[in-house]
């Protein structure tokens, strides 16, 4: 037999044909197909029993109900709460990624300690017998006062816990973060001599006249004002914005009126001059028989004419006079303050003035009013136990008579020494979030003791001398006192939806062991053997519908029956101004910080929201600054071209944007960038922090920061 | 039929026709003044008598390769994976009862699949029997609280959507139709996992072919689609089961 080549086709094309007509290539072809349609490196999600479960979001004020999706018992999704009071089934993107926090890239996984300037993974003993003994130290020392502790505000049994033991250590230098709720009560409290708390009846109100609010941007209970917003054309709502930008807020109003930044209380009084003025005002509700009430009217419209306030606002007096009288034919009008989110406290004569709008208005606890409330906390503490050291400590000078850490830092920093020789840090990151950031920075390094029990390595925690990590929200049972300007008195519980994933503990769970771990008496003044056993005991009254339900529900106790009285002196005299800090022929522009509903400032942003800011607010690692096309061309600057931005207090490049939507003259820059959290790389070394840039200025009345921005110049790089 | 004269004819040419390229031909044609005629024709003579090489290699390789395609590629194509423990679903039905004893519909509808741990243990808290599968499971899995890793069957890719709720309880189709009786089972067959895709040998079915004699013995598209069809009148919309 010859091999030929014809044998060797014959072999080929045999090959072919029984291969072909075997059941291999359409068995193959069939597997391909399914391979490529299921990547064997695709994740693809364990199937299982789905189950929903009910808790609070804590990632800001809001306190959105929200129901986990859970396949298996394990959390794959956040969805809002259906029927809830304040979110209604909704939920914003950070509480939608809310999981991104339980699995950040930084979040601290054990206790740590801080030796020769690098962290040291311990134990739990460790960590706490270390921060005993060191506070031990700073009491046998005779500086118990010398303890300050810092939380992000003082509602429910955990913030409870901290102020519990900062006093039982013996010192009364507690505070709080500022916020707008804040400057809220104290407004109140000058006006009126109550102490309230202050809610805004959104929902039923026809009229809002919001001064520089970031309305649907983050503002009081994000959720809550999205769904007014959205029902405003059903429920015929006119949503009028004075703010010097064209936020998203002033693009969906009805009105948008750009007021010079800071002149915002100017117009707010010339519009109470022209409600006075023309008689249409709600004569009790300003008690207009009261001295002081005609003392007031004859300076509005006084100094405050419109012709005058056209002047400083930049506001033509004929709208001035359009907003007066849009104010006085709504049935309902409601004027609100507290710039942006209202993560910042503003200033006093803002807020008096604003607030005396509502007063003329008549609207104080009516529909769709101003609601000025007593909340009840339901909580029940038992006496503390305070030793020698404890009660000598405590009688001594606070840092600072006001509630606020800028004034706690700004000691530090005038010091050589620091005065504060011990730091407790829970639900607040001051190193970024307060004004002139680099300079608080600089303040916590010298002191000694930084106590973080932080979840997350943000900017203060890395200062930090020992770390005792807290579980994040979704970790943990807690009650959280709905802190925001809702008229609703709710207090939630927050049950854990996970098994903690890292080495942590609960905050309130670290406060009781860490006071266990000291000597003498102190762990006296905390009889509960774990923190569950405390929250049940301090919540007792509420704690049956609490635990049962989930949430408490009250109707918030009105206090107008309580108001001796309506005195507005307070603008005639003390409250002045807050002007922009620095000299306008070197600073010939005004920067002024804004809030991105999609940058976080709690706690830093999740990878899934910094993506979604826009390119024209942060790309790649680069801040941009917004600039009138007007101002750039006078300066010279095109789109995107690298400047530097000049203040007083520091200076930073930033890129240039082009935008329309702002007052020639004025430079906005997004807050919530600039984190230095280096494990985080979707959050950490993303653009500039503005805090850095802008210095606090403390008001003259609540001595809290009333800085809305600073003075700025650009320039080439 | 054809006589298989003829039938080599056929294949021889075919091979002349398929791998002959008109070039070769005119090759062959336009080189005969070059070359000695006779050598030629002795050639064309022997290609022409009788069966050639070509066919007996055409045909060897056709079945070697028919033959591996059919018996031997099964082989390769799927592993063999033991089941963690023998499980005896006969012993379980007699003392159960039904499937959906174990395997039942939650409360919203969903279906369960295979029992979790916890619903075993609400029998198996302790040894039942003393069998060494037993043994395996108290020891590896119930006292290590520890789900059991079964292979499954009838797992389809993860592209399609299948609701057993909509055949069991909407159609009122019963297990059998689609999952034999695995219910009389007393032992459980070695699951064979396709290297390419990954899934079961029985969503293909155990014939490589692809025939079928019951409805549970594929699992693939076109069987659900056939079934449909003769149900409902029509094979359903891509995006039924491919959302």
């Amino acid at each position: 037999m010859k091999v030929d080549r014809r044998s060797f086709l014959g072999l080929g094309l045999g090959a072919a044909a029984g291969v072909a007509v075997s059941p291999a290539t359409w068995k193959l072809m069939d597997d391909s197909s399914i391979w490529t349609q299921n990547w064997p490196w695709t994740p693809v999600p364990i199937d299982g029993e789905v189950t929903f479960e009910n808790t609070v979001c804590s990632l800001c004020s809001g306190n959105c109900g929200i129901s986990i999706r859970k396949i298996d018992g394990r959390p794959v999704k956040i969805e809002g709460t259906e029927g809830h009071p304040v979110n209604g089934g909704g939920v914003c993107l950070h509480g939608l990624s809310a999981l991104q926090y339980l699995y950040d890239p930084s979040r601290i996984q054990s206790p740590l300690i801080k030796i020769d300037g690098a962290w040291k993974k311990v134990t739990w003993e460790e960590a706490l017998a270390h921060a005993a003994k060191a506070l031990a130290d700073v009491r046998k020392a005779g500086k118990s006062n010398a303890i300050a502790c810092v939380t992000g505000n003082d509602r429910g049994t955990v913030p409870g816990l901290f102020k519990r033991l900062t006093t039982v250590l013996g010192s009364n230098n507690y505070y709080t973060m500022d916020t707008m709720e804040k400057t809220w009560t104290a407004t109140v409290d000058a006006v009126n001599g109550v102490n309230a708390e202050v809610g805004f009846d959104l929902k039923n109100s026809d009229l809002i006249l919001s001064f520089g609010t970031g309305f649907i941007e983050g503002w009081g209970a994000p959720i809550y004002n999205f769904h007014v917003n959205a029902q405003r054309k059903t429920n015929a709502v006119k949503l009028i914005q004075i703010e010097p930008r064209l936020s998203n807020t002033a693009a969906a109003a009805d009105q948008w009126v750009p007021a010079k930044p800071g002149t915002e209380a100017d117009l707010a009084l010339a519009i109470c001059g022209i409600l006075i003025t023309s008689g249409r005002y709600d004569a009790q509700g300003v008690k207009a028989d009261d001295k002081s009430f005609a003392a007031f009217a004859a300076m509005v419209k006084d100094t405050y004419a419109p012709a005058k306030v056209a002047r400083t606002t930049g506001i033509d007096v004929g709208v001035i006079q359009d907003l007066a009288m849009a104010f006085a034919d709504a049935e309902k009008p409601l004027a609100i303050a507290g710039r942006g989110r209202g993560d910042t406290a503003g200033s006093m004569r803002e807020f008096a003035a604003v607030y005396a709008l509502n007063c003329l208005a008549g609207n104080i606890n009516a529909p769709g009013g101003l609601w000025l409330m007593d909340k009840d906390p339901g909580e029940v503490w038992p006496a503390i136990e305070m030793d020698g050291m404890a009660t000598d400590g405590f009688a001594r000078a606070r840092f600072s008579d006001k509630n606020t850490v800028d004034a706690l830092m700004a000691m530090v920093s005038e010091s050589e020494k620091s005065p504060v020789e011990a730091l407790l840090v829970y639900n607040a990151n001051p190193c970024h979030t307060l004004k002139n950031a680099k300079a608080v920075t600089e303040a916590v390094k010298k002191i000694p003791l930084v106590i973080s029990f932080s979840s997350y390595m943000d900017e203060t925690t890395q200062l930090a001398s020992v770390v005792l990590p807290s579980h994040m929200f979704l970790e943990r049972r807690e009650d959280v006192v709905l802190f925001n300007t809702l008229p609703l008195d709710i207090t939630a519980l927050s049950t854990p939806m996970v098994k903690p994933l890292f080495d942590t503990r609960h905050p309130g769970d670290s406060v009781l062991s860490l006071a266990g771990a000291m000597e003498g008496s102190i762990a006296a003044s905390f009889p509960w053997e774990s923190y569950d056993a405390c929250l049940e005991a301090v919540k007792a009254p509420v704690w049956e519908s609490l635990s049962q339900e989930g949430v408490v529900m009250k109707d918030p106790v009105s206090l107008i029956k309580k108001i001796p009285r309506v005195d507005f002196s307070l603008l005639l005299k003390d409250a002045v101004a807050i002007g922009a800090a620095g000299e306008e022929k070197a600073y010939p522009l005004v920067l002024i910080p804004v809030d991105n509903m999609r940058l976080s400032r709690q706690v830093a942003a999740s990878p899934f929201a910094v993506k979604t800011v826009s390119d024209r607010v942060l790309k790649g690692t680069h801040s941009f600054v917004d600039v009138n096309p007007e101002t750039a061309d006078a300066l010279g600057f095109s789109q995107g071209d690298d400047a530097l931005i000049t203040t007083p207090v520091a200076s930073a490049t930033v890129k240039v944007n082009l935008c329309d939507g702002i007052m020639p003259g004025v430079l906005a820059m997004a807050q919530g960038l600039g984190h230095t959290m280096v494990e985080n790389r979707y959050v950490g070394g993303k653009g500039v922090n503005v805090n850095e840039l802008v210095g606090p200025v403390m008001d003259a009345i609540s001595g809290l920061d009333a800085a809305w921005g600073i003075r700025a110049k650009l320039s080439r790089v | 039929m054809c006589h298989p004269a003829q039938l080599v004819c056929c294949i021889n040419n075919l091979i002349d026709g398929v791998f002959m390229s008109e070039l070769e031909e005119k090759t062959e044609k336009g080189s005969a003044d070059a070359l000695e005629l006779g050598g030629s024709e002795d050639q064309k003579a022997e290609g022409d008598s009788g069966v050639g090489t070509g066919v007996l290699f055409f045909i060897a390789a056709f079945a070697v390769c028919f033959l591996s395609g059919w018996l031997l590629f099964p082989n390769l194509l799927y592993s063999k994976k033991e089941q963690p423990f023998n499980f005896d679903h006969a012993l379980h039905v007699s003392e159960m009862g039904g499937c959906d004893s174990c395997h039942y519909f939650r409360e919203d509808g969903s279906f369960a699949g295979l029992p979790k741990l916890s619903q075993c243990v609400e029998c198996h808290a302790e040894a039942m029997g003393e069998t060494e599968d037993e043994a395996i499971f108290i020891a590896e899995y119930v006292e290590k609280e520890k789900e059991v890793p079964w292979l499954v069957y009838s797992q389809q890719p993860d592209c399609v959507f299948f609701s057993h709720s909509a055949h069991v309880v909407g159609a009122q189709m019963d297990c059998v139709s689609c999952h034999g009786h695995i219910g009389e089972s007393t032992t459980c067959k070695p699951y064979e996992e396709n290297r390419i895709t990954g899934y079961s040998r029985d969503i293909w079915g155990k014939n490589i072919w692809g025939f079928k004699k019951n409805s549970w013995d594929r699992m693939k598209m076109d069987d659900c689609a056939e079934c449909h069809e003769k149900e409902t009148g029509s094979k359903g919309a891509c995006f039924q089961c491919h959302k």
